[in-house]
């Protein structure tokens, strides 16, 4: 029974939009593209303040970058996609609303989907907005996956992802000599591009080794062109003298105040550091990650099934038209399983045909095209779960830590302190060691940690696993779950959201 | 070969304006970031932790890891890689939770 105005029963409203697309990266903006192609309404909400997410961030317009494709590969493509956003926004048809934080996805009726976004950037004047749409498209994209090591907190140690979003976007590097570290393909890129930008790179530091890719030779022969790719970067390196050390990481990074230099030692085959075989390299910036991690906290929420990948992250369980476990809700991208632009773009094309084809506002899409990128779609696919595999952080990794290395950065809790909790208390899962020690209860929720945690939490659950390939990717009982995917001042809380309704309409200002 | 980023992509920026750190000016290119400025003049910390004091500056680079924050004009727990720079910007380094004005 009703008992204040909030819970009187709102009437039904048809949804403002067909699609309501989340993330304007490439699968993001390839999907609202072509759904606008076939005439549907389209609304893109993304935090950032212009589209191409992280892949294709470029400098503000306030910079005047004459070459913004310096920054970049594909611009062309990018280029031409957002020619074809603007003049869909021109016409009224996408609606792309920038600055949109959104926090989380809830189900209105059996057919439509509230997306709820805080507006602008941390601080005084964030707002609240509400949009609501027919199908959903979660195009949320990834962050970095971090392993701690000695010293990993210091100031002049970024991400590696982290570095080059930095220099995309603000034309800023972390210092004048960095050493690049970790695992996976974005290492060269970022080394190669910090190289270009006037960077000293005295060692690019790769934890694995390349062989894995030789393993499968049939998946390598149907990908020329990420092999050429793959060529384009280490092509770029050899013209800066880098040449990736492989089955090496950095084991240390040394100073007081800032980082000075790093230990690089050598791995054995289980990533353990081989005894003996330190060497220092002097530097002020060490960019550092070992690959990326699907952001899936909307998806999640909404109870959409996942499933784990070959380097031990979960992403979303799709079907071959982009189909998430929960009816209405499709996604592409990296949110299916990292696996580069190309993909992203194939998929966030592939999920708006298949919507348009369910959809009754949409012109009918073109089944060959769909037939010829779902066949992209596999063969991509297979060539990034390779290089999940050949990039798998080994279980020897802890190895790096000493005790008094801080796993969690937020909470500032220290490897021996984990470590405590799984031997003496019994923590056999990240969610115990959390509730034991803090780990992952900071600010960032544990995203920097968390791949940390549940590795050293599986070490524990029995006394040999530490040499057992499963020890850290069996840990987790699934992926991180969080409320809110992103932080929600109460005040904005507070406040009625704003349904901005569609271009040309005036807002609506209510919810209950 | 590009000696600096805005070599490299060619850019002409508008005109420099500055906000301050802890007193001392910082110049930042239209468009830019707190935290890019602040990596542009060299600074890479600018609050200290909770439990340690330790410092730190961004990480992440794109919103995830919040070890970026700072106080702009009085307001704590900004991420400084998101928030763009504004003329006269006072930042300040945070300690802390950066609520100490509330402590009682
Ligand atoms: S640097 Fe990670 S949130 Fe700003």
């Amino acid at each position: 029974m009703p008992t204040s105005p909030s819970e009187q029963p709102v009437p039904p409203v048809p949804p403002e939009y067909d699609l309501a697309i989340v993330g304007a990266g490439p699968a993001g903006l390839a999907a609202a593209v072509t759904a606008a192609d076939l005439g549907m309404s389209v609304v893109v909400l993304d935090a950032a303040a212009a589209p191409g997410g992280q892949y294709y961030r470029h400098p503000a317009p306030g910079l005047g970058a004459a070459r913004p494709e310096a920054l970049h590969h594909g611009w062309a493509v990018f280029a031409d996609l957002v020619r074809r956003l603007d003049r869909h926004i021109g016409t009224g048809r996408v609606r792309h609303l920038v600055n949109h934080h959104v926090w989380t996805v809830e189900r209105g009726g059996s057919t439509a989907w509230t997306a709820h976004a805080v507006t602008g950037p941390d601080g005084p004047g964030q707002g609240r907005a509400a949009v609501t749409s027919r199908a959903l498209l979660l195009a949320t994209g990834s962050y970095e996956r971090q392993l701690p090591f000695p010293g990993w907190t210091l100031p002049g140690v970024v991400g590696a992802g982290g570095a080059q979003a930095m220099l995309k976007s603000g034309l800023v590097l972390p210092g004048r000599r960095i050493v690049v570290a970790g695992s996976g393909p974005l290492l060269l890129a970022v080394a190669g591009s910090l190289a270009a930008a006037g960077a000293t790179v005295p060692a690019v530091v790769e934890a694995a080794g390349y062989a894995g890719y030789a393993k499968n030779p049939r998946t390598l022969a149907a990908n020329p062109g990420k092999l050429l790719e793959g060529a384009v970067h280490g092509a770029a390196l050899l013209r800066h003298g880098l040449r990736p050390r492989t089955r090496s990481a950095v084991t240390e990074a040394h100073g007081t105040d800032r980082v000075e230099a790093v230990t690089v030692s050598r791995l054995d085959r289980d990533w353990r550091p081989v005894p003996g075989t330190g060497r220092r390299i002097a530097c002020d910036a060490l960019a550092v990650g070992h690959g990326l991690v699907p952001q899936l906290e909307l998806a999640t929420g909404l109870g959409c099934a996942t499933h784990r990948t070959p380097d031990g992250t979960y992403a979303l369980v799709l079907d071959d038209r982009q189909r998430t476990s929960v009816p209405g809700v499709w996604a592409a991208g990296e949110a299916g399983g990292v696996g580069g632009a190309q993909l992203a773009l194939t998929e966030g094309e592939l999920a708006a045909l298949t919507i348009a084809a369910v959809s009754r506002s949409a012109g009918r899409p073109d089944a060959r095209r769909a037939v010829a990128l779902r066949r992209t779609r596999s063969r991509l696919r297979a060539f990034a779960a390779v290089m999940a595999a050949a990039h798998r952080p080994g279980p020897g990794w802890p190895g790096w830590l000493s005790d008094d290395t801080d796993v969690c950065r937020c909470e500032e809790v220290s490897a021996g302190e984990v470590r405590a909790a799984v031997a003496d208390l019994g923590a056999h899962d990240a969610r115990t060691v959390k509730l034991f020690t803090r780990a992952g209860m900071g600010w960032c929720q544990g995203r920097m940690c968390g791949p940390a945690v549940d590795c050293l939490a599986g070490a524990g659950t029995d006394p040999g696993a530490d040499s057992s390939a499963d020890a850290c990717t069996d840990a987790g009982a699934g992926p991180d779950r969080r409320p809110l995917s992103c932080p929600v001042p109460l005040a904005a809380l507070s406040e009625p959201a704003a349904l901005p309704g569609r271009a040309g309409l005036p807002a609506i200002t209510e919810e209950p | 070969m590009a000696r600096n980023p805005v070599e490299l992509a060619g850019a002409t920026p508008g005109p420099s304006f500055e906000i301050t750190m802890d007193g001392r000016a910082v110049p930042v290119l239209p468009g830019q970031s707190i935290a890019a400025a602040l990596w542009s003049a060299g600074i890479l910390a600018w609050r200290t932790t909770r439990v340690n004091g330790r410092p730190r500056g961004a990480f992440c680079g794109i919103g995830s890891c919040f070890d970026c924050l700072a106080t702009v004009n009085g307001a704590p727990n900004q991420r400084a890689c998101l928030v763009p720079a504004r003329p006269g910007d006072l930042v300040t380094t945070q300690e802390g939770h950066g609520r100490a004005d509330l402590a009682v």
